[in-house]
């Protein structure tokens, strides 16, 4: 038979956005290792249920890793200690019988605690709203092979456009800074061709959100790498850098929007 | 229940194009006159929501995630098909039509299908110009994969996550009519009913999944696309939050539900490892590509396998039994997924399966690996492969991928007409929601091309004539004061309470998994009269059960999970009942229903085109009463009706 663990949790407990939070301790047993994280908090919340208290509220949908939703700060690093790896992937049997694990919400001003693990990400979707995206409107695309795109280029873009948005990003790095979110979506767009003619007033725009939401500026320490479960590379904040330079510049001489 | 499809005359390549000509136009100073609800943010509802805005409606959109970005079509991995026939390989619009009539094994509407494939080139150039970063050439040109149920190279596709790569096409484009203030976003909001005035769609009632606070919305007309049903299952490839309670909800309401029998059992998923598991996940097809699929010849070998005592590699190629090689050997592996899946079915039943459970199959690369080497299979499936190791332990790449069939799409949906209206008139219905385009079963790579179709270039247009037909005068005339919306928000604020207040013992999720368990057993992969008939005996006692025994914790207000998930459930299993009477009533065996009683000696589907080429279209006529069933007959004027042949 395969081997179970037992396990003590210490998870963070809030009622709502403006309550004072703390943390529970609890315990699980019989955990499977091919249990994924997610299951066995689900395991953790029917044990609540039952016994006629409130389950652990987190966020979580697809659990196969890509819809970004899952969240959740694992020993202190978002999305547990597997590299590459979101919550709803990670599975129990990187974790060993008798081990106590604290769970905590992503930690950033601008992602607010709404419950529990819970965090409100909508500062992520108002900066793509301010550019990230190409102006194109149903129909008036051309023949999708009229502009051939190297492949090394579709290949970047593709490595960009691979952020699911998690926020883990900003959770991991102390400043709270949202540049690998934001630089993944201007690299991706910008290097295209079809969103060159955007590309300067996207730049502008995107870290005017950014900046204005409270994500904090980038210290290049690079926790945002570390922790992303797509492996966003921080060549993509060098992007960001230099395109938002390079904006600055052009808006200095020639307003770009 | 009128069931009119309303499809155009004229030769099947014309309808579409004078269709539009036909159609009303709403001038463009109107636009903004206009209020159109659009309920989920996928595929097809972001879409139809970002190309009605661009067109100048106002829209409200309502997802019940915390963004539009992570409705489901997201985890769509392998492809979307296209007949560009950039491959130069005999592909063409008539093809793509034809070889999903016949995925469908002639249980879709011909015209709607021809319209599909019509539009299909159209949705790549659009995302082309959205950004999506489709798999190129090294001449830059877009590059191509071939899919289950066709022989031509027909599939575009961005890595191992094409469907997110074209819903962050969709929600860029929605992205930026929010940021423009065309579109008032509702994150985290939940339909919980629609408003009917005078007969018509006007508005729907939805619960803030933060505050907990109900409210009333009114439209001038509203759009649902709100997914497939097949978390009746309990165990499916779904994400958790996807559930049947809009598209209930809007079938308690008098739309007709068309084909609830009609779900997908994927072939290629990781196998069932135990009782806590809370979903199955699904290895993209395109893995058949250059993957086996066998399992041991004989069940002595399996069983050595499944206990550790034999090294599948080591076994040598006389005791393999490529099984869908054997069967099929014109398509191989690339059987259509209904077929593999039962080819699967039968293996494991024979005793011959692998996986501790004995429900699972081999998908083996190490031919591939042999004859294109590790890098080309790693480029080709890298994400995959490591979503294998990331949930199995195992490495693919050293030992056999293990998959078997689990619940994956779900075919059947409310009914629409050609302008996929529903039974309620100005109530439309887009992408896996409504019951169009797939018939019986679904090819792969076309539930992408479906809800991009719908979404950019069906709906913008057939709404907008449904608003030209209603008239200027009539535009945001309806308001949330009618008293049709005091009445709907009463009703759904009863219930809430309602499931609050039984006090049982027996959790939702509890619930859910007794209702996944009878539908698996019995309206899965089989179905008989007498499983279908005691499923149905069954749930009626799970919902008395239900509604005397339930237990939720926490109130109305505020986030409540458990809440969330006994409206659910309790939608689901009154549904599930509905899947099991159509199956019951749909005495023959196609694409991906099987009846036990209908097959060929050679154990294949049955078809009894005589009697059953219809839709079975569901009206509700109360809780306690048997539904009523009315039929669209399918009439095939293009595509001759044969047996479906993949040998």
């Amino acid at each position: 038979m395969e081997k179970t663990m037992n396990l003590t949790l210490k998870v963070w407990r809030q009622t709502s956005a403006n309550a004072k939070g703390h943390f529970e301790t609890y315990k699980v047993e019989n955990i499977s290792g091919d249990s994924s994280f997610l299951e066995m908090m689900d395991i953790l919340s029917e044990q609540l249920v039952e016994a006629g208290k409130e389950p652990v509220a987190f966020d979580h949908d697809c659990r196969e890793g890509i819809c970004g939703m899952c969240s959740m700060t694992i020993n202190g690093i978002p999305h547990g200690p597997e590299k590459a790896t979101t919550t709803c992937q990670l599975h129990m049997r990187h974790f060993h019988d008798g081990q106590t694990i604290t769970i905590e919400p992503f930690r950033a001003k601008p992602f607010p605690v709404l419950k529990d693990l819970m965090v409100d990400r909508s500062a992520f979707d108002r900066i793509i709203q301010s550019g990230g995206f190409i102006t194109a409107r149903a129909g008036s695309g051309v023949d999708a092979n009229a502009i051939p795109i190297p492949k090394k280029t579709a290949d970047y873009a593709m490595d960009a456009a691979a952020c699911i948005g998690c926020g883990a990003c900003v959770a991991a790095c102390p400043n709270a800074s949202a540049m690998l979110f934001t630089g993944a979506k201007v690299s991706h767009m910008n290097s295209l061709p079809q969103g060159k003619a955007e590309k300067h007033r996207r730049a502008l725009a995107m870290v005017t959100t950014m900046d204005g939401e409270g994500f904090g500026g980038c210290t290049n320490i690079g926790e945002c790498e570390a922790a992303c479960p797509k492996s966003i590379s921080l060549d993509m904040i060098a992007q960001l850098n230099r395109d938002y330079a390079t904006a600055q510049v052009k808006n200095f001489f020639q307003p770009v929007s | 229940m009128n069931l009119d499809s309303k499809i155009p005359e004229g030769p099947l390549a014309e309808k579409w194009s004078s269709h539009k000509f036909n159609m009303k136009l709403v001038n463009p100073a109107n636009r903004r006159k206009y209020h159109v609800i659009v309920v989920g943010s996928g595929l097809a509802g972001g879409a139809a929501a970002a190309s009605l805005a661009e067109q100048g409606y106002k829209v409200s959109c309502f997802c019940y995630q915390d963004s539009p970005r992570r409705a489901h079509s997201i985890a769509a991995q392998g492809g979307i098909n296209a007949a560009k026939n950039y491959q130069n390989d005999g592909d063409s619009v008539q093809r793509l039509f034809y070889d999903t009539v016949k995925g469908g094994d002639y249980r879709s509407r011909e015209a709607n299908v021809y319209r599909l494939a019509e539009v299909s080139a159209d949705i790549i150039d659009q995302c082309v110009a959205n950004g999506v970063p489709f798999a190129r050439e090294y001449g830059g040109l877009l590059a191509n994969r071939s899919f289950g149920g066709a022989q031509v190279s027909r599939t575009f596709y961005a890595r191992g996550q094409t469907g997110q790569q074209l819903l962050l096409g969709a929600y860029a484009a929605l992205s930026r009519q929010i940021g423009l203030g065309n579109v008032k976003m509702h994150n985290r909001h939940e339909l919980l009913d629609v408003v009917k005035v005078e007969g018509h769609a006007k508005g729907i009632i939805v619960r803030n999944m933060v505050s907990g606070e109900v409210s009333r919305h009114a439209g001038d007309c509203v759009v649902l696309a709100t997914g497939g049903y097949g978390n009746v299952f309990f165990l499916s490839t779904n994400a958790q939050g996807c559930n049947v309670t809009a598209a209930y909800r809007a079938h308690k309401r008098g739309a007709g539900f068309a084909n609830p029998c009609y779900t997908q059992i994927h072939p290629t998923c990781i196998p069932v490892h135990g009782d806590k598991q809370s979903k199955l996940t699904l290895m993209s097809e395109s893995l058949r590509n250059d993957g086996r699929v066998w399992t041991p010849m004989d069940a002595e070998t399996a069983k050595q396998i499944r206990e550790g005592r034999l090294d599948p590699n080591q076994l040598p190629e006389a005791d393999r039994d490529y099984f869908l090689e054997r069967k099929y050997p014109s398509f191989g592996n690339l059987a259509p997924r209904d077929i593999s899946s039962r080819a699967a079915k039968e293996a494991c039943d024979e005793g011959r399966g692998v996986a501790a459970t004995g429900l699972g199959v081999f998908l083996d690369f190490r031919d591939a690996i042999k004859r294109d080497g590790q890098k080309a299979i790693e480029e080709r499936y890298g994400n995959l492969f490591e979503m294998y190791r990331c949930i199995t332990g195992d490495n693919p790449y050293e030992t056999p991928m293990m998959i078997f069939p689990a619940v994956h799409y779900t075919m059947g949906g409310l009914w629409v007409d050609y302008n996929l209206e529903s039974t309620i008139p100005g109530m439309f219905v887009g992408g896996e929601a409504n019951f169009s385009d797939h018939g019986a079963n679904r090819l792969g790579a076309s539930a992408l091309m479906q809800g991009l179709a719908d979404g950019y270039f069906v709906l913008p247009y057939t709404v907008g004539n449904y608003l030209g037909e209603q008239g200027v005068a009539a535009a945001g005339k309806v308001t949330t004061d009618h008293p049709a919306f005091a009445e709907v928000e009463a009703d759904v604020k009863a219930r809430i309470n309602k499931l609050l207040s039984i006090n049982g013992t027996e959790t939702p999720r509890s619930f859910h998994k007794r209702l996944g368990q009878i539908i698996w057993n019995q309206c899965g992969m089989a179905r008989s009269k007498e499983g279908l008939e005691g499923a149905i005996r069954d749930l009626q006692e799970l919902r008395k059960e239900f509604w005397s025994n339930l237990k939720v914790v926490g109130g109305a207000d505020g986030i409540n999970p458990e809440l969330e998930r006994a409206g659910r459930v309790a939608d689901f299993i009154e549904f599930g009942e509905l899947m099991c009477r159509d199956a019951l009533m749909r005495e023959e065996s196609c694409g991906g229903h099987f009846r036990v009683e209908h097959q060929t000696e050679e154990g294949e589907a049955l078809r009894d085109d005589e009697n059953y080429a219809f839709v079975g279209v569901w009206e509700y006529l109360g809780d306690d009463v048997e539904p009523n069933l009315h039929k669209e007959p399918l009439i095939y004027e293009n595509v001759k009706l044969a047996t479906r042949s993949y040998k």
